[in-house]
């Protein structure tokens, strides 16, 4: 178990340089360069020069990135080029958008995905099939999509939900949780399909163990075997596609943010890239490499944790 | 070994062509893709060809799929923004099969320190947050999308590194392959004839679920306006013009996302499709095995008998089993236990006798309603402890199961749940097959363990099924069985899976246990000598048949069927243990 965790920690280290190290190396290879492009062409060499030197364009790569290193270790993570705000302040104001909606999607995704795949176990062939096609087809609808029929149907059409905006939950926990839903339910979706998905498959093999014919015949009535025994025999599957769930709605926070016009990460980083406001993305990349690095790990111990030989030893 | 170099390359066509719906998706998807190939020659309009007099108009004749807010022709743009937006997805697979395939291969065919730093590189490339790294490379390539796309693949090829690596060493360690070393084939040879055709399924299995995931990315990218400038379309960028005239036009809406959305259900249904196939070809080529469940055990049948039975269980008998039929479901059904009555009396113990196959166990199982998925009665009658249990659900055999009648089953180590403790599992039985309360229950646990003569009752409450050994574990599950104070225990082949000297503490643990509560035993094994030593009556089973019946000593005695002669022949020191 200590292995499993030291070698996780291992890896994050190259891969952190990995992330961090991309733009830079990307930048050096390029021609052109953020300055000259932030200008545009009307821009006289002076200037040009100017900013070269505000943003340690005029330095070599390696120095930049030292620079950089050096000021990340410091929790510096640069400024704006655009705004000329802190990048890590910035990202600590929005942080909590994008929290809100990714751990809500993710438990939606885990309460309906396990429900669903239960259900689907366990109540005959109609209900899984439904759960095949609808794992199939939630894979495959865009969120964006999604988000953009839910806000037509639900604020535009019925007008119960916002379409768009973030009210903070210090200014109105009822207020917070109405922004959200529509946003929850487009980032979730995907993963219900999977989860469900991966819950049926679960809970059926889990079924068909010996170990549940003993506990049958010995009284045990259907509903704790599969709901104790066969959820919990699910449950290194359940977590690992948890955490994958949980990665990849950082991914789909991007879009969905964009989306409901949230306040977040996610539709920064678009602004970000669209106005090629380098340290901005690079924070935002750094940011969410952290985060899956932090994911992962929670994985890693919690297969440790679910297996009692493990456990043990 | 007679396998050609390439056994696996036509039965993969052949799969795909008996999975229909693959095969569909597989037209559908090249179909759009030759349409927005040919776009030049068949859309009826130039892409951003404005008719300011005809906007938002719904599908007509001139404009299939309607106008959108500019009065250009939605399809013309479907057909046009359909070739960044595919075009981007191909960049992306290609780049993912060229990176797996390559690292892949390396890793499986050097192997060593290769092999350990192409797996570290796939493992830092599946902990990457992939989409923001792709907005970081439009960023500095000014959003430039074929950087991005080819980027998109590479972060993706994790996955497919570690499949291809996977399927290099499975074929390495086959045998033609290791012959082909030993006769001093070339390794590029090796590698084109023998390691790359195996390679190939897995790899479209991989490209075209990845292609799905590169879809959703380029059409999300289109969506946010980014890598593609408007007005030139794409998929995702006309969702987000839709969505800027949600209220004047949702069908824009559909016509955008639908698109995106059948050519990525295609790709997932391609791969997956493919990987059925796959599956079944690796389980030996045979097409899935019917699985069609027969009728639950016709119910009128078993009603009307019961209605015959004046009171059930009226012999005294603790189970009856009269004219049982039982069939596995498919066409035709196959009958597996055929016309067999027996009955158990109260403290008596009951051997039921047969070969592997006769039947004997899915009696058993049928007794306590715990037939397998696909078997059902389909005639005959169940008495169990007085209550008519022919084709019963669960909750007909609430107050039964545990309470009347217990199990042990012939594997002790896969018998418990590997991931409950001992007492956590004995606590579970306690609390459905008897009245007890918490404080109860957990002194009837240490009772009963002490009662199967475990050393340490206490200790072993704690522990985990790995942690106890075949004779511990089958003590255990005797516990379980005998929690609820049963009247009733069916043994099905309890010391078979165990060591000779352990089997004999086990015999003993039951003979005792059985005359100290006067225990009803239905003893199902095929080893006669156990039958002479625990048995008072037999029943011997062939091909789902009683053939014989009769006390133990006069069975033995004088068998009159050639079968239970064959099978006490087969038991050569029975003699001696008699």
């Amino acid at each position: 178990m200590l292995r499993l965790i030291l070698r996780r920690v291992a890896l994050s280290v190259p891969l952190l340089l990995v992330v961090t190290a991309v733009t830079f190396v990307l930048q050096s290879l390029i021609p052109g360069d953020p300055a000259r492009s932030l200008l545009g062409p009307s821009a006289t060499p002076e200037q040009y020069e100017a900013l070269r030197q505000a943003l340690h364009l005029d330095q070599p790569v390696l120095v930049q990135y030292r620079d950089y290193l050096l000021g990340v270790l410091h929790g510096d993570l640069g400024r704006s080029i655009f705004t000329g705000e802190d990048v890590a302040g910035t990202l600590a104001v929005r942080l909590p958008v994008s929290l809100s909606l990714i751990i809500g999607g993710t438990v939606l995704a885990l309460l309906v995905g396990v429900a669903l795949g239960v259900m689907s176990a366990t109540r005959g062939r109609a209900l899984a099939r439904f759960v095949d096609v609808f794992s199939l087809v939630g894979g495959a609808l865009p969120n964006f999509w999604v988000g953009l029929v839910l806000a037509a149907i639900f604020a535009v059409a019925l007008g119960v939900l916002p379409a768009t905006g973030y009210v903070p939950f210090e200014f109105s926990p009822a207020l917070w949780a109405q922004s959200l839903v529509l946003p929850v339910i487009a980032l979730s979706l995907s993963g219900i399909a999977t989860i469900a998905k991966v819950v049926r498959d679960g809970v059926q093999g889990a079924m068909a163990q010996d170990f549940m014919r003993t506990l049958r015949a010995a009284g045990v009535p259907r509903r704790v075997l599969i709901w104790k025994h066969a959820l919990r025999n699910s449950s290194v599957s359940l977590v690992t596609v948890v955490g994958v769930i949980f990665v990849a709605s950082l991914s789909g926070t991007i879009l969905v943010e964009n989306v409901f016009v949230l306040p977040g990460i996610g539709s920064l980083a678009v602004t970000a890239t669209a106005r090629q406001d380098i340290p901005v993305i690079q924070g935002i990349a750094l940011a969410f490499t952290i985060v899956t690095i932090v994911v992962n790990l929670l994985v890693d111990i919690s297969y440790a944790l679910l297996n009692p030989k493990v456990r043990v030893s | 070994m007679s396998s050609s170099p390439t056994p696996r390359r036509r039965p993969r066509s052949a799969s795909l062509t008996a999975n229909p719906v693959a095969t569909v998706a597989l037209v559908v998807v090249a179909l759009v893709a030759i349409a927005v190939a040919l776009a030049p020659v068949l859309s009826p309009y130039g892409s951003n060809e404005q008719d300011l007099a005809h906007i938002f108009e719904g599908p007509s004749a001139a404009h299939w799929l309607g106008t959108d807010s500019l009065g250009r022709d939605v399809l013309s743009r479907l057909l046009w923004g359909g070739q960044p937006t595919l075009l981007g997805v191909l960049a992306a697979v290609v780049a993912f099969v060229v990176a797996g395939v390559v690292l892949g291969v390396l890793a499986g065919t050097i192997g060593g320190w290769v092999d350990a730093l192409v797996s570290a590189v796939a493992d830092i490339l599946m902990s990457l947050p992939g989409v923001v790294l792709i907005l970081a490379i439009l960023a500095i390539f000014n959003q430039d999308l074929a950087p991005a796309m080819i980027a998109l693949g590479l972060l993706g090829s994790g996955s497919l590194v570690r499949v291809v690596r996977a399927a290099v060493l499975a074929v390495r360690s086959e045998l033609f392959v290791s012959a082909a070393i030993v006769s001093g084939l070339r390794p590029g040879r090796i590698m084109a004839r023998h390691i790359l055709p195996t390679v190939v399924s897995p790899v479209i299995i991989q490209a075209s679920l990845f292609a799905g995931a590169a879809l959703a990315v380029q059409s999300g990218l289109g969506f946010l306006s980014l890598g593609v400038h408007p007005p030139e379309p794409t998929w995702g960028g006309m969702v987000g013009e839709a969505a800027a005239n949600l209220a004047k036009a949702p069908w824009l809406l559909t016509v955008s996302g639908g698109i995106i959305t059948l050519v990525s259900l295609g790709f997932a249904l391609i791969g997956d499709g493919l990987r059925d196939a796959d599956a079944a070809r690796r389980r030996g080529g045979e097409v899935a095995a019917p699985r069609t469940v027969a009728a639950p055990a016709a119910p009128a049948a078993a009603t009307a008998a019961a209605a015959d039975a004046a009171s059930p269980g009226a012999t005294g008998a603790v189970l009856e089993v009269r004219d049982l039929v039982i069939a596995f479901g498919g066409r035709p059904p196959r009958e597996v236990v055929r016309g067999v009555s027996f009955e158990v009396r109260a403290g008596e113990v009951l051997g039921l006798v047969g070969e592997s196959g006769s039947g004997k166990t899915v009696t058993t199982l049928a007794a306590l309603g715990l037939l397998p998925p696909g078997a059902a009665v389909t005639s005959g009658r169940i008495v169990l402890a007085g209550a008519d249990v022919t084709g019963a659900d669960d909750a007909a055999f609430r107050g039964i199961r545990g309470r009347r009648v217990g199990l042990i089953s012939q594997e002790p180590m896969v018998a418990l749940d590997p991931l409950f403790t001992v007492g956590s599992q004995l606590g579970d039985v306690l609390r459905h097959a008897t009245d007890l309360d918490r404080r109860q229950r957990r002194a009837r646990a240490l009772e009963l363990l002490a009662q199967v003569h475990l050393p340490e009752p206490a200790a072993v409450l704690r522990k985990y099924p790995h942690e106890l050994s075949g004779g511990m574990a089958q003590r255990v599950a005797i516990a379980l069985a005998l929690a609820g104070d049963p009247e009733l225990l069916v043994a099905d082949e309890p010391t078979t899976a165990l060591d000779v000297t352990v089997q004999a503490g086990i015999l003993d643990l039951l003979r005792e246990l059985q005359a100290a509560r006067g225990l009803a035993v239905l003893f199902v094994t095929h080893d006669l000598a156990v039958v002479a030593d625990i048995c008072d009556r037999v029943v011997v089973m062939e091909n789902g048949e009683i053939v014989e019946s009769g006390s133990v000593d006069e069975l033995f005695a004088r068998p009159r069927e050639a079968y239970t002669r064959e099978l006490l022949a087969s038991t050569p020191n029975l003699v001696s243990t008699t």
